[in-house]
């Protein structure tokens, strides 16, 4: 918006700016040193044996600590998902796009990621994807080293064994 | 494991609002671009500055502009002898609320001066204009005191 051609003013840019620096803690912190080398791993809590990811440090469940990593496969189940066809300012990505929540083998919780190289009108509940990562030079400790999920040529999983298979994607 | 493996990293959030104004605020917005200061007259006659959409007594709509200088004097102020990044000066300054000639309250603003012993209540100030006004109140760009 530019005031400067305007004989009469009517609105003003107000942006207010949040300066953070972000600690991602212990937890998070090994979480992310394994993006960096191209591995997804979980924490499994000690209590309940749920599998979180990303891990927090703790089960929000037992409120005891999660020190037993877990490695994860690539591989992983659509729990959710929305089609955005919205721009968002300052998003690169040009609608329509999805965005899905994903359980990954081994892990009883989703994390949020894109999908894509599939037809957004099928994409469903209980499809298979798998990641596509970025190439091993790009690594860093982000989340963004896996590009985005694409769909498997699998069997859909059942909703009631979402979030429940195994590391390999077999039934627990 | 040991604390140097803990990552961190700098990170904005931005919230990037474009506010309107309303016809008031956007009264003495305009007349900031002119290099003009504008109040209004609430009920009971006394000139507000900046200009307040509802009279504070009576809650009636005030529309009665009035135009008032751009020199007034100190009422209060505050030595800020370490400005931080947010605030409008990069050098020490004073926060102060100012009463304009033809006002009867006082507006915020800050003063500029190497002269601190020289911002007391009661002293002459004069607002500093930036050389291209675009309609916000950093047009005033500070306060400086008159000469004596």
């Amino acid at each position: 918006m530019d005031n400067k051609n305007k004989e009469v003013i009517d609105a003003i840019e107000a942006p207010i700016y949040l300066k953070y620096n972000f600690t991602a803690g212990l937890a998070p912190a090994r979480f992310l040193s394994q993006l960096k080398q191209g591995v997804l791993t979980g924490q499994r809590c000690p209590k309940c044996d749920n599998v979180y990811v990303p891990p927090r440090g703790s089960c929000p469940a037992c409120g005891v600590a999660t020190e037993e990593e877990v490695v994860l496969g690539d591989k992983a189940t659509v729990q959710s998902f929305t089609i955005v066809s919205i721009p968002i300012p300052g998003n690169p990505i040009q609608p329509p796009y999805i965005v899905a929540n994903l359980v990954p083998d081994g892990a009883n919780i989703s994390f949020i990621h894109l999908m894509s190289e599939c037809v957004n009108e099928e994409v469903r509940i209980g499809q298979r994807v798998t990641a596509i990562w970025k190439p091993k030079e790009e690594w860093d400790f982000a989340m963004d080293n896996i590009r985005y999920f694409k769909p498997l040529d699998e069997p859909d999983v059942p909703a009631e064994l979402i979030g429940h298979l195994s590391v390999n994607g077999t039934e627990n | 494991m040991v604390k140097d493996s803990l990552l961190q990293k700098e990170y904005e959030l931005g919230f990037t609002y474009t506010r309107s104004t309303g016809p008031v605020v956007g009264k003495f917005l305009t007349g900031l671009k002119n290099r003009q200061i504008f109040g209004n007259r609430a009920t009971d006659g006394r000139v507000i500055v900046p200009p307040m959409e509802y009279d504070p007594e009576t809650f009636q709509p005030l529309n009665d502009f009035v135009q008032v200088s751009d020199a007034g004097v100190i009422e209060s102020w505050c030595w800020v002898s370490k400005p931080r990044s947010s605030h409008p000066s990069a050098v020490p300054f004073a926060w102060a609320m100012i009463k304009l000639d033809g006002a009867d309250i006082s507006m915020i603003h800050h003063i500029v001066t190497n002269e601190q012993n020289r911002v007391v209540t009661g002293a002459r100030v004069k607002a500093l204009w930036i050389d291209q006004p675009v309609g916000f109140i950093s047009d005033i760009r500070c306060f400086v005191l008159e000469e004596d």
